[in-house]
Parts: C-alpha cells; sequence; structure tokens
C-alpha cells in the first residue's frame, strides 16, 4: 500500500485540505458576486416598481360632451362679466349634468342616483373650460365640445387597477323576458356555461368570497347585474340602457374581483361608464394636463407645473449663490490661502460641513432665515438660500480637487511672463480648471435638486395652487410635491406620483449625463 | 404718496441701480486714466481698466451693503415699526396669531387685493404700504448716498502713479476671502442657531429629562424624553447597517479583487446611481413597495404561528409602516458609501503585500481575508463610520416609511419614530417659535449634529492617519 | 588560483555529473522551451535550463532582459497577471509544473520567495512567519506552531534580535530585519526552493553582507535562484550563474567559468561592463 508512487504535488493529505481551501476561495468569490447582484437587483426593483405606477399615469380617460352653452346658465344676469363667468363652475357643471341625464334617463328617478352620476365628473375639471369661455364670450348660445377627465376611480377601474376583473363570452342569448321592474331573465341553451365553470373555478381557488362579487353582463351600451344563475338562464337586473340589447346578442360577463362594498365605486357607476366607453364618449390620452396643471385635491386635475416652477425659482437661487461662493472661496483656499493653522481648522470644517445631515441646514435655515431676518416662507428665496448652504461645501471640494489637477508649471509659466498672481489665476488656472469644477457644480445641483428635508423645516409643505412668478411668492418644489401626494389617501395618487417621480428622475438623469459628456470631452491627462 | 412708493419693486430696482452705478463709474475711472497728460503719465502703473475698476468697486460696494441690509431686515424693520403703532389690544395678541395677521397685511398690501377686509384691516394694510415706502425710499436714498461718497473718494486717487490694479486685486482678494468666511459662518451660525435655541428649551426642561427620559409626547407639549427617538434612530440604523455593510463590503472586495475592468466600468457607476436617487424616491418606494410587503410577510408569520399552535396571539405588529421597511431601503441607499470607499482603500493596499501572500501558497480569498483587508481596515472602518452617520441623519425614508409612535420596541415590523422624523413633524403645521414645542426640535437637531460630528471627525482622522502610513 | 580553479571545477564536474544523471540526484528543476507572451509582446524566447539542487543559481543580466519574469515562471507567480501566458515545461520532481492540473496554491508551498522590496504582512513578527503554516494546515498545535516559528527566525538569524518581541508588529523592524523575516516567513512552510528577486537592492551593505551570509547558509538546505543585477553579488553567492539578455538564455555554466572565461561574447561585454 506504500508503494503507490505519489508525487510530492498528489499528497493526500494536502489534496483534501486543498479541495477545501479552494471550495472556500468559490464560496468567497460567490458572495461578493452575490452582493453586487442583491444591489443591482434592489436598484431594478426601485426602478421597475416605479416605472410600472408612472406608465399608468401617463395616459388618462377624458369623457367627451357636446352641449350648448345655454346664457341663462353660464351668464345668468348679474354675473355676467368674463371674470364672472372663469368662476361659474357651478354653471359649467350642471351644463355636463344635465347631458349626463339626458344620456341616461332612468339614473333621475332619484337623487342619490342623479349624486352618482355626477360624481362621473368632478366639479373642478370644468374651470379650463370656463376660462377659455370667458375669453371668447361670443361662444355662449352656441354648442361646445368639451373633454373632462373621468372621475379617478373610474379611470382606474378601466386600467384594471381596482380590481382584476375575469371576463368571459357568453354564448347567443335565445331570449328575454322581463319579469318585473328592471329585472329580466335571459335563456340561452349553453349560453351561460362559460360563466359557470369560471365561477367554479373562483370558487376553487378563493372559496365563498366568490359570493359577494358582482357579475355584469354587457351588451352594447346595456349592462346589467346577475342576481341568479341557474343552467341556461340567469336572472339580471338592468343598470343601464334597455333589456332588448341582449336578444340574439353574446354579451360579455365581467366578474368584478373586488366586492361593490369594498370600492369607491359602485357597479351602477361602472354600468355608465361602459355604456360611455361604447358610445365612444371616452377615450385614453396621453395625461398631459400632469405637466400644465397645478395641485388639486382632485387626482385626476392635478398636475405639477407650480412645482416645476418652484424647484426651477429655487434651483436658480441655489446656483446663483452657491456656484460663483463656491469658486471664489475654492479659489481664495487653494490659491491664496497661507498654510497655517486656521486654513487647516477650514479645510476640516468643510469636509465636516459636507457630511452633515441636510435637515440640520433645514433647522438654520428656520432659525435664521425666517426667525431672525423674518424671509417670507414658503419662498424658492429662503429655499435657494438654504439649499446653496447645503451645496457650498460639495462645490468648494470639487472646485478645488480641479484647481490642485492643474500642474505648477502653468501657474510659474504665467508669472513668469509679468502677470500678477490674481491674473495668473483667473487667465490662466481658472480656464483649465473650468471642466472639472463645471461638472462638481452641476453634481452639487443634481443633489440639491433632490433635497426634500431641509424645505420642509422652512415651510415649503403646504399646498400650493398658483404658479410662483417670482422667487419671494409661496411655492413648492418637485421632491416636496411627491411627499405631499405621496401621503394622499386616494388610490389614483400613487400612479400620479410615479410619474412626477419619473420626471424629476429625467432632470437628474439629464443632468448626470451632461456631467458624463463632459468628462469624457475635456478630461486631460497632465 | 408714500403708499404709492411702498409698491416699489426692490427687487430689480436695486439691481437696476447697482448695475448702472458700477458700469457708470467704471466708465469715468477709465476715462480719467486715460486722460492723464504731463510727465507723470508715462510712468502710469496700471492700466485704465483697472483704474475703472477701482472707481466701480468703490462705488459698487456700498450700495451693495445697504442693498443687502434692507433685503434681510427690511421687512422686519417695517413690521416692528407697524407694530410699535397698533393700538393696546393689538398687542395682547399672541406673537403667533400676530404673525400671520401681518403676513395676510403683507400679502394684501403686494397683490392690492382688500377683498374681504374690515376698515381696521384695510387702514392697517395702508399704513404698512406707508410705512414700506419710506423704507424702501430711505434705502434708495442711503445706496445713492454711499455710492456717491465712494464715488467722489476714489475717483481723488486717480493719478497716474496711483497702484490701480494693486488695490483692485488686494479687493478682489478680499472678496475670495469672504467667500471662504461663508462656509465658516455656515458653521457657526449651525452651531450658533442650535445652541441658541436649545439652552432656551433646556431653560424650561431639565437636560436630563430630555436625554434619559422615555416618554416623548412633544406635540402636546407633554413629555419631552427624547430615549424613545434615540432608540428608532438606532434600530434603524442598525438594520440599514446589517445590510450595506456586508453588501458594501463584498461589492467592493469583488469589484476591487476580481472583478475585469469591463465588469468593474459598468457595475461601480451603477452602484454610484444608487447614492444619486433622491430620497424621497426611496421613501415613496419604501411606502408603497416594502411597507405592505412586510406587513403581508409579518400577518403571514403571525397566522402561520398561530395556525401551528406554537403561539396564541399574534407576534408581531405587523404595522403599515415598520421600522425594518425603513430600515431595509436605508440599507440599500447606504451601500454605495460603503462601497466606494473600501473600493477604493482596498485598490491602494500595495500589490507586493498581495505577492507576498500568493508566493507562500494562499489562496486569493486567504490573500484578502488575512492580509488585504487587514491592510485596509482602517479605510474600511472610516467609510462604515461615515454610513452610519449617513443613516442617522436620514430624513424622508423614516418620515415616509418609519411611523410616528415613539416607543421602544425590539419588533422590527412595529412603527418607530427617529430623530428626524420628529423635527419634521414639530416643524411642520403650526409653528409658534418660542413655545417648548418647537424649541425642542432644535435640541433634538443639537443632539444629530453632535452625534455625526463625532462619526465624521473620527473617519476624517482614520482617513488621514491611514493616508500617512501609506504615502 | 589554479587551484581554486581545479576545485571549483570538480565540483563542477560533480554537479555536472548530477546534471548528467550518473548519481542518484536529478537536477531540482529543469526547464525546456520556456517561452512568456504579455499579451503579444513576447518577453522570454525559448529558454532551456537546469537547477542544480543545494546550491545558490544566480540569474544576471541587464535590466529589462527578463530574468524577474522567469524566476516568477518557477513558481507560477505569473499567473496572478491577467495577459501572461506561460508555454514550455518546467519539471520538478518527475511532474511538469505548467500542466494546468497542477494547482499553484500547492506549488507555491514548495517554492518560495523572497521579494526586492521587504513586504512583511500588517501582522505581528509572529503571525507573519506563522501564516504559511496556518493555511497550509502544517502545525498541529500551538506548541508545534510555536516551535516552527522559532525554528525558522533561527535559521534565518533573526530570532536572537526578536525573540523578547515577537507580537510586535512586523514592519517596525529595521530594512535589513524586515528582509530577514521575509526570508524565515518563506522558510516556515518548509519549501524545498527558495526563489529571490534582487534581495538585496533595497538594503544598506551591512544588512547585504548578512543576508549574503545567509544564503551561504541556506544553501545547504535548499535550493536557491537568485536574480540579482550585481554581478558582484552573483560572484560572492552562487554557484551556478546564467546569463539572460533581451529575453534569451545567452549563456549559463558555473559562476567561476562565466565570470573568468565567458564562452559567449555578449557574457564578456556585460561582465566587463561594455553595457548593462
Amino acid at each position: 500500500m506504500t508503494d503507490v508512487v505519489q508525487g510530492p504535488f498528489r499528497n493526500e493529505k494536502a489534496l483534501r485540505r486543498l479541495k477545501k481551501r479552494r471550495a472556500a476561495d468559490v464560496r468567497f468569490r460567490t458572495y461578493g458576486l452575490s452582493a453586487i447582484a442583491f444591489a443591482l437587483l434592489a436598484l431594478s426593483l426601485l426602478v421597475a416598481s416605479i416605472g410600472f405606477q408612472a406608465v399608468s399615469a401617463a395616459t388618462y380617460h377624458v369623457v367627451r360632451f357636446d352641449v350648448v352653452l345655454d346664457p341663462q346658465v353660464i351668464a345668468p344676469d348679474g354675473e355676467d362679466t368674463p371674470a364672472d363667468i372663469s368662476r361659474n363652475v357651478d354653471g359649467f357643471y350642471s351644463l355636463l349634468r344635465s347631458d349626463l341625464l339626458e344620456t341616461f334617463p332612468q339614473a333621475a328617478d332619484d337623487r342619490l342616483s342623479r349624486l352618482r352620476l355626477g360624481d362621473l365628473v368632478t366639479r373642478l375639471a370644468v374651470l379650463p373650460v370656463a376660462r377659455t369661455v370667458a375669453e371668447n364670450p361670443t361662444r355662449i348660445g352656441r354648442s361646445m365640445k368639451i373633454t373632462v377627465p373621468l372621475n379617478d376611480d373610474l379611470d382606474l377601474y378601466l386600467k384594471g387597477a381596482i380590481s382584476k376583473d375575469a371576463r368571459v363570452h357568453i354564448g347567443e342569448i335565445a331570449s328575454v323576458s322581463e319579469t318585473a321592474q328592471n329585472e329580466v331573465s335571459l335563456s340561452g341553451p349553453s349560453a351561460f356555461r362559460g360563466l359557470e365553470a369560471m365561477i367554479s373555478t373562483l370558487r376553487a381557488e378563493d372559496g365563498d368570497a366568490v359570493d359577494a362579487r358582482s357579475v355584469l353582463l354587457t351588451s352594447g351600451s346595456s349592462t346589467g347585474r346577475v342576481t341568479h344563475l341557474e343552467t341556461g338562464a340567469a336572472h339580471v337586473t338592468m343598470l343601464t340602457g334597455s333589456a332588448d340589447a341582449f336578444r340574439g346578442a353574446r354579451p360579455v360577463a365581467r366578474i368584478i374581483a373586488l366586492p361593490e362594498t369594498e370600492r369607491n365605486v359602485s357597479d351602477q357607476q361602472i354600468a355608465w361608464t361602459l355604456a360611455l366607453k361604447e358610445m365612444g364618449r371616452i377615450s385614453r390620452v396621453p395625461h398631459f394636463s400632469l405637466l400644465t396643471n397645478t395641485d388639486s385635491t382632485y387626482p385626476e386635475i392635478a398636475g405639477a407645473l407650480a412645482a416645476i416652477v418652484g424647484s426651477l425659482l429655487t434651483m436658480l437661487v441655489t446656483a446663483f449663490i452657491a456656484i460663483p461662493v463656491g469658486i471664489f472661496a475654492s479659489i481664495y483656499l487653494e490659491e491664496f490661502a497661507p498654510r497655517n493653522r486656521l486654513t487647516e481648522i477650514i479645510e476640516v470644517n468643510i469636509n465636516n460641513l459636507a457630511a452633515v445631515p441636510s435637515i440640520v441646514f433645514g433647522l438654520l435655515g428656520a432659525a435664521v432665515f425666517l426667525g431672525f431676518f423674518g424671509l417670507p416662507r414658503s419662498a424658492p428665496l429662503v429655499g435657494g438660500l438654504v439649499l446653496a448652504l447645503m451645496t457650498l461645501p460639495t462645490i468648494i471640494i470639487a472646485s478645488r480637487a480641479a484647481l490642485k489637477s492643474v500642474p505648477p508649471s502653468i501657474r510659474a509659466a504665467a508669472l513668469g511672463v509679468g502677470a500678477s498672481k490674481m491674473q495668473s489665476v483667473f487667465h490662466h488656472v481658472l480656464p483649465l480648471a473650468g471642466p472639472g469644477i463645471l461638472t462638481g457644480a452641476i453634481l452639487g445641483m443634481a443633489r440639491a435638486l433632490g433635497e426634500t428635508a431641509p424645505l420642509l423645516l422652512i415651510g415649503m409643505v403646504a399646498f400650493v395652487a398658483d404658479v410662483p412668478s417670482s422667487p419671494t411668492d409661496e411655492a413648492t418644489a418637485l421632491p416636496v410635491l411627491i411627499f405631499s401626494w405621496s401621503t394622499n389617501a386616494e388610490r389614483a395618487w400613487e400612479p400620479m406620483t410615479a410619474a412626477v417621480i419619473v420626471i424629476l428622475l429625467m432632470f437628474l438623469v439629464t443632468m448626470n449625463g451632461i456631467v458624463v459628456l463632459l468628462r469624457r470631452r475635456f478630461e486631460r491627462r497632465w | 404718496m408714500f403708499q404709492q412708493l411702498g409698491h416699489l419693486p426692490m427687487g430689480w430696482l436695486m439691481l437696476a441701480l447697482l448695475a448702472m452705478l458700477a458700469s457708470g463709474a467704471f466708465f469715468v475711472g477709465r476715462v480719467q486714466a486715460e486722460r492723464f497728460s504731463g510727465p507723470a503719465a508715462a510712468r502710469i502703473h496700471s492700466r485704465p481698466n483697472y483704474h475703472g475698476y477701482f472707481v466701480a468697486m468703490w462705488t459698487f460696494v456700498p450700495a451693495l451693503i445697504v442693498a443687502l441690509g434692507y433685503g434681510l431686515m427690511g421687512e422686519s424693520l417695517v413690521r416692528s415699526q407697524l407694530v410699535s403703532e397698533l393700538p393696546a389690544n393689538f398687542l395682547k395678541i399672541p406673537g403667533v396669531e400676530l404673525s400671520v395677521y401681518l403676513d395676510a397685511v403683507s400679502r394684501a398690501a403686494v397683490h392690492n387685493d382688500y377683498t374681504g377686509a374690515d376698515r381696521v384691516f384695510a387702514a392697517i394694510t395702508n399704513r404698512y404700504l406707508e410705512i414700506q415706502g419710506v423704507v424702501k425710499l430711505s434705502a434708495i436714498g442711503l445706496a445713492l448716498l454711499g455710492a456717491t461718497v465712494g464715488f467722489v473718494l476714489s475717483r481723488r486717487r486717480i493719478v497716474p502713479g496711483f497702484r490701480a490694479r494693486n488695490r483692485v486685486e488686494a479687493g478682489i482678494e478680499l472678496m475670495l476671502f469672504l467667500c471662504a468666511a461663508i462656509a465658516i459662518a455656515t458653521t457657526v451660525g449651525i452651531i450658533a442657531s442650535l445652541l441658541y435655541e436649545s439652552l432656551r428649551f433646556f431653560a424650561e426642561i431639565p437636560f436630563w429629562d430630555f436625554l434619559f427620559g422615555t416618554r416623548w409626547n412633544a406635540q402636546t407639549s407633554a413629555e419631552f424624553g427624547a430615549l424613545p427617538l434615540f432608540f428608532g434612530t438606532f434600530m434603524i440604523a442598525l438594520i440599514a447597517m446589517l445590510i450595506a455593510a456586508p453588501v458594501g463590503l463584498f461589492a467592493a472586495i469583488y469589484l476591487s479583487e476580481y472583478a475585469g475592468p469591463k465588469v468593474r466600468g459598468w457595475v461601480k457607476p451603477i452602484l454610484e446611481i444608487l447614492a444619486g436617487i433622491p430620497t424621497v424616491v426611496y421613501g415613496f418606494f419604501a411606502l408603497l413597495v416594502v411597507a405592505p410587503s412586510i406587513r403581508s410577510l409579518a400577518v403571514w408569520i403571525n397566522t402561520t404561528l398561530i395556525s401551528s399552535g406554537l403561539t396564541s396571539e399574534p407576534l408581531l405588529a405587523a404595522q403599515p409602516t415598520s421600522a425594518l421597511a425603513a430600515g431595509l431601503v436605508m440599507g440599500i441607499m447606504v451601500i454605495p458609501f460603503v462601497s466606494s470607499l473600501s473600493d477604493d482603500v482596498i485598490n491602494a493596499v500595495p500589490q507586493t503585500l498581495r505577492d507576498a501572500a500568493y508566493a507562500m501558497g494562499a489562496t486569493k480569498s486567504e490573500t484578502v481575508k488575512h492580509v488585504v483587508l487587514p491592510a485596509a481596515l482602517p479605510g474600511i472602518i472610516a467609510s462604515l463610520l461615515l454610513a452610519v452617520s449617513r443613516a442617522i441623519g436620514e430624513t424622508m425614508i423614516v418620515v415616509m416609511a418609519a411611523g410616528q409612535r415613539a416607543r421602544i420596541s425590539a419588533d422590527p415590523t412595529a412603527d418607530l419614530t427617529t430623530i428626524t422624523v420628529q423635527i419634521v413633524a414639530l416643524l411642520t403645521g403650526e409653528t409658534e417659535f418660542d413655545s417648548p414645542k418647537t424649541l425642542s426640535a432644535f435640541a433634538l437637531g443639537l443632539v444629530l449634529f453632535a452625534v455625526t460630528l463625532v462619526f465624521n471627525l473620527i473617519a476624517l482622522r482614520v482617513v488621514q492617519k491611514y493616508r500617512e502610513k501609506y504615502d | 588560483m589554479e587551484t581554486t580553479v581545479t576545485e571549483s571545477r570538480e565540483n563542477a564536474s560533480s554537479e555536472l555529473s548530477v546534471d548528467q544523471g550518473e548519481g542518484l540526484t536529478f537536477p531540482r528543476i529543469e526547464c525546456r522551451n520556456i517561452n512568456v507572451f504579455y499579451g503579444d509582446k513576447q518577453a522570454i524566447f525559448d529558454i532551456s535550463l537546469s537547477i542544480p539542487d543545494r546550491a545558490v543559481t544566480a540569474l544576471i543580466g541587464p535590466s529589462g532582459c527578463g530574468k524577474s519574469t522567469f524566476l516568477r515562471c518557477l513558481n507560477r507567480m505569473n499567473d496572478t497577471i491577467e495577459s501572461c501566458k506561460v508555454t514550455g515545461e518546467i519539471i520538478m520532481d518527475g511532474e511538469n509544473i505548467n500542466n494546468p492540473d497542477i494547482d499553484p496554491v500547492l506549488l507555491r508551498s514548495r517554492v518560495g520567495m523572497v521579494f526586492q522590496k521587504p513586504n512583511p504582512f500588517p501582522k505581528s513578527i509572529y503571525d507573519n512567519i506563522a501564516y504559511g503554516p496556518r493555511i497550509h494546515g502544517l502545525a498541529d498545535s500551538r506548541e508545534d506552531l510555536d516551535a516552527m516559528v522559532e525554528k525558522s527566525l533561527r535559521r534565518a538569524g533573526l530570532w536572537e534580535e526578536v525573540k523578547d518581541r515577537l507580537t510586535s508588529p512586523g514592519n517596525s523592524l529595521s530594512g535589513g530585519q524586515q528582509q530577514r523575516l521575509c526570508i524565515a516567513r518563506a522558510i516556515a512552510v518548509r519549501p524545498e526552493v527558495i526563489l529571490m528577486d534582487e534581495p538585496c537592492s533595497a538594503l544598506d551593505p551591512v544588512a547585504t553582507a548578512r543576508i549574503e551570509e545567509l544564503i551561504d547558509e541556506l544553501r545547504k538546505r535548499y535550493c536557491i535562484v537568485i536574480v540579482t543585477h550585481s554581478m558582484q553579488q552573483a560572484a560572492r553567492v552562487s554557484q551556478r550563474t546564467a546569463f539572460f539578455h533581451l529575453g534569451e538564455l545567452v549563456e549559463m555554466g558555473d559562476t567561476d567559468q562565466i565570470f573568468t572565461n565567458p564562452r559567449e561574447r555578449r557574457t564578456e561585454d556585460y561582465i566587463t561592463g561594455r553595457f548593462g
């Protein structure tokens, strides 16, 4: 047994040990790889979930109306100045409501259903229309095509976000017979087989909860709710339209996953919406108002315009203050300051300031700018000042690095032809350090654009409905808007917040992209 | 008349004024220098431009100082004057209401919108405008006066032998210095304002009660024991570091030891992206994606435990906002802080140390574990400290996803609140500037600043000493 | 002079007889047709040579001629460089160590290396030496390990100087001591071959002399290959010398013969200082 030739490199014990060590080696590498995979996965999850939501908000449903602008309603005596007309929300809204009532006369029967029908469109949604008419009073008395957004919950329903519906095609309905007021019985041999199969499948998955769900049958613009299902026949309560629409037709059945008691939209409202859709009065269009409207308590007419302008004004103030001061400060520290204890302390101080939590700057702003100086709350001026102080250390550090990278030979050459120190710095060193300084400034601005906490503390949290026109007007900023929308209750705010996040991220991506381009074009290797 | 003047757009006016003064003075000065004649003219020291700059400087700066003074102090000046003229019953109104009233007066004045105002309000607004008019006029007058004096005095100095360029450059250097001083002023301002307000707070609430009290009910100005807040901050930062430290460190190890340049070139920037995403976006993600998932998971755990008979009551709190949700997302956000700096320090370890280990027959992982990491340890520790400092100071993620309940609980699915969340909660909404409620926010801010300062300083020192070792 | 020549020739012939395989021992390392490429650039051109056991072989030549590159082939350190490719056979104990089947980790425990600039680990003196035995599992107990550390330090001539401060950091020693520490560290894993890449070039003459003494001691136990750009050092410490130039092996032979009676013109030019 001992004469098995084993070379010194194939010693049994060593090989066994080596195997363990190699295994540990592979494990170690895997840890590293999985760490990176984890980080990348988290990032993708973040981007995907927000992007997915944002896509949902990129388009929305609008309802078309063709109404006559009755002067009695819109501009009654005593209130017929353009200013009055542009504020006459109730008047314009009642025009739309009357139109809806004409379309669905059964709803006129009781007050509750009139209210529900009116809910299909938000009252305030008519404001832009009112303004347009006020500017062209000649249109009064004539007919006008009006497009307003659909109620946010119904919009979500049509997008499939509220409830995942199961759709089943029904076979041909042979006969329709009215059993009571609004109640009909539909029968057709084997017409409801698909529906029954679907219901039993759902029952197998979700148990008895299935019974609470609404089943709607739609044919053309008529919809009814199934009250009782037997083999070959269904008892239906008509919600809209007439039972005749079912005769000889192949209706579509919808099983709405969320029971009526758990949603904000009733079966009746869904029925009306489906009818309007069938009539071609509902279409899905790009959600431009997200960018052109100002904030509102109603999601379907809310937009980020005021926030975008507010952010722009704030960034202007920040850039106007932080960039020049930062560059000048870095020039002083790098070129002129004597190398003594004081400047060392200043350096440590700046490095530390760059790492101070942003909320502390908010406290500073609240105490000094609002409290001591009495500057207006919630103004881009104050927000810009606070963010400028926060961004200053970053810009100083980046600019110093850029200045440091310019070789001393350049300075020496300038001095050699008789330039003063100041001239050598401003005419020679600064231009060469320019790209580096610029990239540092842009990165600083990008960070400031996304900051929220300091702005909250100086009062930018309030609901701002007007577009600010100067740095001293009340304003809000994009990140603050995102914050306040995300805490709103209604479901519809989620996709809209995600859409605004996408807008913010696009600004940031552009700024970072410019930095990358600048670096590539102007990077010099000394 | 003064009332009309009250509407002057001071911002544009001042800017235009300053611009005109500066350029006018510049031209006058330059022309004056160009007109030098006589024997001395040949030995002119500085070019005419610099003489122009000199005069412009002395004209511009006094006006600028007045303009800045008006900008900062103008409104308070007007208001204090107005308040001093108000009838006695106004002075009985508590501070916050009075300033809201004055805000309304100011708004009405600016927009010239007197709708819904009673006669008293209208009268006050008119008086406000009058006082504003006086102040604005005086500001303009003062600025012009200062400019003129500066102009006249500086023109006298313009002679051929005058070293205008040196003076101008000294002025510029002063300006550069002042800009650098702003950075110091910021730190001083932060410390001063935090200390000032905190001391006012501690005058009413004892220091030890604040630091060690366990009940926090600041909104009702009842109790100010900050211990639950410290605990919440600590717990969430701990969860965050439990994720960020291993992931960041191993990612850095892989990138610097195992990855090829192509992989490095792609992955490193992508990790930097994690650091560039605004925290409010992380907060949104935490609130709407992570927190519900954790809640569902906790609920599932609860029901499984109950149905399998191990517990009789729900074990986990399963709140819609939780420490775990905020901590997880914060951990993801902080990963690049650890990985970036660690990557740099690991790369900086000299190759010869690795060679020595390989030459002895060490495997790659043994080399990294036993030789490279210990050598890079100070830098890695610094990166961890900076990451912790960031986690402690983070606001938006916790505001949106952590919760508002101030309590000490070991359950990560419960909602906890942190220092930063409370600061935001206390300072948004109604802010009466002198109540203990608002002042407590500053006390919290002071603690936050102090703690992060300590971490940052230690980290900076460690990085410095480490550089000395290897340079 | 002549007797010295005769003596060395006798030694040489006994080593030559070793080379020719008449005796019981083989050449410790036998290299055949070694070529080394860095990417597309070739650095070593078809080198074949033998390295005898229990002797010092010096590799000399002007800078950039490939001596260090060749040295690094002998313990496959070139594997750690991505773009480097080595072809040819290096036979040690009957196996071609260039064979991808052979794990370089195991190889390097048998072929140790000492570098130009001393590079102790950022650990204590004790841990520097103990590191190798630990990872290779050479010690069964703490006492074993202590004994190995002491033995290595003694063999490197460092024991007396550091025995009282084994826990102080490795880089608290002087340059010469650090290099001896590195030698002790290499010895601790019980190699059969020790490679030295210009081990004295970062040291002062006194430290250099000590190291050269040490090398002379060590060659009684180990096969030593040393790269040096000092011809005097090569003449002092080695028994066999190989002269490299521009990646080629120009001449190899007994040290005395190379330095007194080189066969190649280039060798003579280098030795007499006409270039390099």
